[in-house]
């Protein structure tokens, strides 16, 4: 009979050489199972002499230990190349593009525009809207612009048969929001407005903000402190503010602001002033009691410096290669 | 405007360098917005004399040219222009001398004759934008000498962009007094010494209608020499203002309007019949204009006539018949005050805008008439000669302007501007702005001057304040409001986050015009625009549109023909419906997709987008509502939309959108490449919100159930759902139609629909009895309604 030791190292041979799982459990069987090589052994012990019988049956269950130890490690080896193998045809090429939709955008100007909302909302204001269809009264008349008014003539207005026109600027919703609300008020009024002008550098619409706050106490410097305040917030960025007397018929002081952008150079962004005592009182508010500021943002002319464009007709030809660089 | 900086600082001549006086003006609020420099870079540039002419030989076009340039000799030089002509003082530019358009001149051979040098024109020296060919001067002009000095160059051109309520700031007098205001420099005296009569001619003037004109200035000057040219000195300004040199008469009216700011014109006054007579035209009456054009007078415009009829639209522009001319010898002058109220708008109503008119317009000084008329006389009789009348001074004192005296009170001062100004600085500052200050004890007194109309309150006196101490003196000082607290309302969905929405879902948003061509927009909405622009930009942009389709298809379009396929926009603004008066402005939120599903990639079909592909986008966007329960699809009839695949949006019955197809026909007209679908929904009602209240959650299991039921094909899947979760009280959950299917083993006309039900109760477990029980409900249901048939 073979010696124990020669069929030990001889399963084990066997175990190196199984390269799967189905030769492996072969293995098994032919030394573990029923009919196995170890198994008869054990069968073997009843014919020994009772003395021996436990000596030989230790070395029989050891050596079934050691084989069976062989072939579990045996087997997790197989097992970890089996799953690696399989986890390798897994593989993905992770360079390759998500699947399914990409996103849109927003248009630029709505982006300054959105902007410019949640600087001012954060700021307590208010936003507020109105139409666009406006009458004469609300787009010059209650904004102490009446009729034949030389500044009339700088608004290039369209008008509709009978007198109504499309707004020339947001600021008929400072006389709709005081009517409405009353005072003190905190409002901004973005939108949509209309001139009836068409070149390079006119588009026949365009957006503007309009800000309005009106208190017993609101003065000259309280509208310096919140437009620097707005222009450093938009641009995120230090900017130094040029207040430049100019005249709006709606305002009295005037003025038109620049801000400074590099080499001495100053770029005019936005009109503002002191509420005119015509326009409070044509709204019913005491201008002895209540004073206020306006002012009034072309929002394209802010996005063109924040967004590095140079064009504005761009903004509305809504070309998607154009729009695509501002998700 | 323009003013050459040389003759501004003859009347005020601060400490400032060119630069820094034009970043004052435009701290004035009178912007500057441009400098430029004539007369740079032609220091070398000499005065010559043309001694003799004759032609070239091989060129007709060249003249050959000996020229003294006072270096001794004669000088050969070809010239082309054709004004030139024996004993011409003109411009010479030596070999050596660059001109500022950087031409290096050479001795040089032109058809075979040697040029030593070239006689200039004013675009040459950078000069003037025209030219008759080489500049010509006058026969005064020392030869050899500079032409620099000649002109009184170089000399900065400041292009001012004046406001319209500073009509007294159109002159170099008003621009003037306000830098003096600011910098303290002395102002030259404005005041001119009245004239001599020396002949007793006068023509007669009269108000008859005096509101209209108040004041009416003029003299006769008779006898003037007819050969006179203007001086240089003159002619440069004027050019310098923009203006052209015409003749010593009208050059002067022009000078004096610069320098004063009171319009002038001049008749020939042989060619005036009667008294002149001021009034607002009458109906019928026309005008021939000095630009030979012939006008319908309005009755709302002030004419001047004379025994003839109408001679001149008053402060706008003179008529031709009394015009002055080259064989004028006996003028007459005139210089009136035009009220503005008078003025405002008419000139535009004749399609004009002349210097005039727009001076009248923002309101001249109504002292400032004699000065102007004294002015105007003293200068012709130096250049023209000529013998002077007495003045003619109508005035209607009663019909003036005449100036209050306003209250500056000095805390609404300190109120307003945030900033306490010393008492002796607002005196000062008032003082210089030639107003009379008397010191009251609430603060001061204010007399504004006759040519400061724009001062009428308190505000105008404290900007002029603000504006002379500086803006830049004001302090940012942060404001603590009163006005109460904004909500944040959960009544509404945010557009913001409509719009994020659709971003996520590959949207790019476009901003389309409000307002679109006529046949588009009756194309996309089926009926005519009654919102329609009087005076629109073009035929393409003329109504209101009453959908934001047509914009958005256009646009579509527009990248379709660019390459991109693949196109989804979405716009959310306004839409404009009815009739004016009764109209309104609804905010939309409106989305277009065409081409392909997903953009190209590995692993994806290529497959278009379709009806429930924009649907999804849809029922995505109306469930951030969190009311989506209430929503239903209806198929309808749609103009823009192909009928089978529109459907009307309904919230409630109430219809809040559209969604489908774009007609083909539609299609086809914009040259669209694939299918196209679109939706538009009224924003405020899709998005109208409320704040969640919860329900409790069922801690007992769910049952599903599946049923399918053979149906017509025109029972829709919402009639089966609604119908499904009516059949039995509080224990369906949920409804959900998992498959349809058509065609064999079904009868044409017919669908088979698999339906699932989830069951569930909150106070307890559910059995197969209740499941039974509620789907049978379920059944009997369908069968009642649709004449449903159960499949096994």
């Amino acid at each position: 009979m073979q010696a124990l030791s020669e069929l030990i190292d001889q399963a084990a041979s066997e175990i190196d050489a199984a390269t799967d799982l189905a030769a492996l459990d072969a293995v098994r069987v032919s030394y573990l199972g029923k009919k196995g090589a170890l198994t008869a052994r054990l069968k073997t012990l009843g014919q020994l002499p009772a003395d021996e019988r436990s000596s030989a049956g230790q070395e029989i269950n050891q050596a079934k230990q050691v084989v069976q130890g062989q072939l579990n490690a045996r087997r997790e080896a197989l097992e970890e190349a089996a799953l690696a193998a399989k986890l390798a045809a897994d593989a993905v090429d992770v360079s390759l593009p998500g699947r399914g939709n990409s996103i849109g955008g927003r248009h630029p100007v709505s982006r300054a525009q959105s902007r410019i909302e949640r600087i001012f909302t954060n700021a307590g204001f208010g936003v507020r809207s109105g139409p666009e269809i406006e009458d004469d009264f609300h787009n010059f008349t209650a904004l102490n612009i009446p009729e034949n008014h030389p500044a009339r003539a700088m608004h290039d207005t369209f008008y509709f048969p009978g007198g109504n026109l499309l707004r020339t600027h947001t600021s008929p919703v400072q006389i709709r929001s005081i009517v409405k609300e009353g005072v003190p008020i905190r409002i901004i009024a973005p939108g949509r407005v209309y001139r009836c002008d068409s070149d390079q550098t006119h588009t026949p619409m365009f957006h503007q903000v309009e800000g309005l706050v009106i208190d017993e106490n609101i003065s000259f410097a309280n509208l310096k402190a919140i437009l620097h305040q707005f222009v450093e917030a938009f641009f995120e960025r230090k900017a130094e503010l040029r207040f430049r007397p100019s005249y709006f018929p709606f305002t009295e002081p005037s003025a038109e602001v620049d801000v400074s952008w590099g080499e001495g150079k100053w770029l005019e962004i936005l009109g503002c002033g002191m509420v005119h005592p015509n326009v409070l009182e044509s709204a019913g508010v005491d201008p002895e009691k209540y004073t206020g500021y306006a002012f009034g943002i072309g929002i394209e002319r802010l996005a063109m410096l924040r967004y590095n464009v140079s064009d504005l007709r761009t903004f509305f030809e809504n070309d998607l290669r154009f729009l695509r660089q501002f998700r | 405007m323009k003013i050459a900086e040389s003759w501004l600082r003859e009347w005020v001549n601060p400490d400032l360098d060119t630069e820094a006086l034009s970043h004052q003006l435009t701290m004035l609020g009178h912007e500057v917005d441009g400098v430029e420099y004539a007369g740079a870079g032609i220091a070398d540039v000499l005065i010559a004399e043309v001694a003799e002419v004759s032609k070239h030989p091989d060129a007709d076009k060249l003249s050959l040219c000996k020229v003294n340039d006072g270096s001794g000799e004669l000088v050969d030089v070809v010239c082309g222009a054709p004004n030139v002509f024996q004993g011409m003082k003109t411009p010479f530019a030596k070999p050596g001398v660059t001109l500022p358009n950087g031409m290096t001149l050479r001795k040089a051979k032109i058809r075979g004759v040697v040029s030593n040098g070239m006689l200039c024109s004013a675009i040459e020296l950078g000069l003037g934008d025209e030219s008759d060919g080489i500049m010509s001067l006058p026969q005064e002009a020392e030869v050899g000498s500079a032409l620099v000095d000649l002109l009184k160059l170089p000399d900065a051109i400041i292009d001012l962009d004046l406001t319209p309520n500073r009509g007294d700031c159109f002159s170099v007098l008003g621009i003037a007094r306000d830098v003096s205001a600011l910098t303290g420099a002395a102002l030259r005296d404005a005041s001119v010494a009245a004239v001599d009569a020396s002949i007793a001619d006068q023509q007669p003037v009269e108000l008859v209608d005096p509101e209209g004109c108040p004041r009416f200035a003029g003299r006769v000057i008779r006898g003037i020499d007819r050969q006179a040219e203007s001086p240089v000195w003159m002619t440069e300004r004027l050019r310098r203002a923009g203006l052209r040199a015409i003749s010593p008469v009208v050059d002067i009216t022009n000078y004096v309007m610069l320098e004063l700011g009171q319009p002038l014109h001049a008749y020939d006054f042989s060619r005036l019949q009667g008294a002149i007579r001021p009034r607002l035209a009458k109906p019928g009456e026309k005008l021939t204009l000095l630009d030979e054009k012939e006008v319908d007078l309005n009755e709302d415009t002030l004419i001047i006539t004379d025994d003839s009829g109408p001679i001149g639209i008053a402060g706008i522009m003179g008529g031709l018949s009394t015009a002055v001319n080259d064989n004028t010898t006996d003028v007459f002058f005139e210089a009136a005050f035009w009220p503005q109220d008078f003025m405002a708008g008419r000139a535009r109503r004749y399609g004009m805008h002349t210097d005039a008119s727009m001076r009248f317009e923002r309101g001249v000084d109504p002292a400032g008439q004699a000065r102007a008329i004294d002015r105007a006389t003293h200068l012709l009789l130096e250049i023209a000669g000529g013998d002077a009348g007495p003045l003619t001074d109508e005035i209607a004192a009663e019909h003036l302007p005449t100036r209050s005296e306003i209250l500056l009170r000095r805390d609404r001062l300190t109120r307003l501007l945030g900033l306490e100004i010393d008492d002796s600085e607002v005196a000062r500052i008032l003082t210089r702005l030639t107003m009379k200050v008397e010191t009251v004890a609430q603060g001061w007194s204010v007399l504004a001057p006759s040519h400061r109309f724009d001062i009428a309150i308190e505000a105008d006196l404290i900007e002029e304040v603000a504006r002379i101490h500086g803006y830049d003196s004001i302090p940012e000082i942060t404001a603590f409001s009163q006005a109460p607290l904004e909500t944040v309302t959960e009544s509404k969905v945010d557009i913001e986050q409509a719009a994020a929405m659709l971003i996520a879902r590959d949207y790019q948003e476009v901003v389309t015009y409000s307002f679109i061509e006529t046949e588009a927009n009756t194309a996309f909405t089926g009926s005519e625009s009654e919102l329609v622009l009087s005076n629109p930009i073009s035929s393409e942009m003329s109504v209101m549109r009453a959908s934001l389709w047509p914009g958005m298809v256009a646009a579509a379009a527009a990248n379709n023909a660019r390459q991109q396929d693949r196109v989804r926009l979405f716009e959310a603004s306004k839409s404009f419906h009815g009739k004016l008066g009764a109209h309104t402005e609804v905010v939309r939120i409106a989305g277009l997709s065409t081409g392909p599903v997903n953009p190209e990639q590995w692993g994806s079909s290529t497959e278009g987008v379709d009806f429930f592909d924009i649907k999804s986008d849809v029922t995505a966007l109306l469930a951030l509502s969190s009311r989506d329960d209430e929503i239903s699809f209806v198929a309808s009839e749609h103009p823009a939309l192909q009928p089978g695949q529109s459907a009307e949006i309904r919230r409630d019955g109430e219809v809040i959108g559209v969604i489908g197809k774009l007609h083909p026909k539609l299609a086809k007209r914009y040259d669209m490449k694939r299918a196209v679908y679109l939706f538009e929904l009224d924003a405020a009602k899709t998005l109208a919100s409320r704040a969640p209240s919860a329900a409790s959650i069922s801690k007992f299991p769910a049952i599903r159930r599946d049923i399918a039921v053979i149906v017509d094909d025109t029972v829709s899947a919402d009639e089966l759902v609604s119908a499904v979760a009516e059949s039995s009280d509080g224990l369906i959950q949920d409804v959900r139609i998992f498959d349809i299917y058509k065609g064999a083993g079904i009868e044409a006309g017919r669908k088979s629909v698999a339906i699932g039900l989830i069951l569930q109760e909150t106070s307890r477990t559910l059995t197969d009895v209740d499941a039974d029980l509620a789907m049978a409900a379920a059944v009997k249901k369908l069968e009642d309604k649709f004449a449903a048939v159960l499949r096994d």
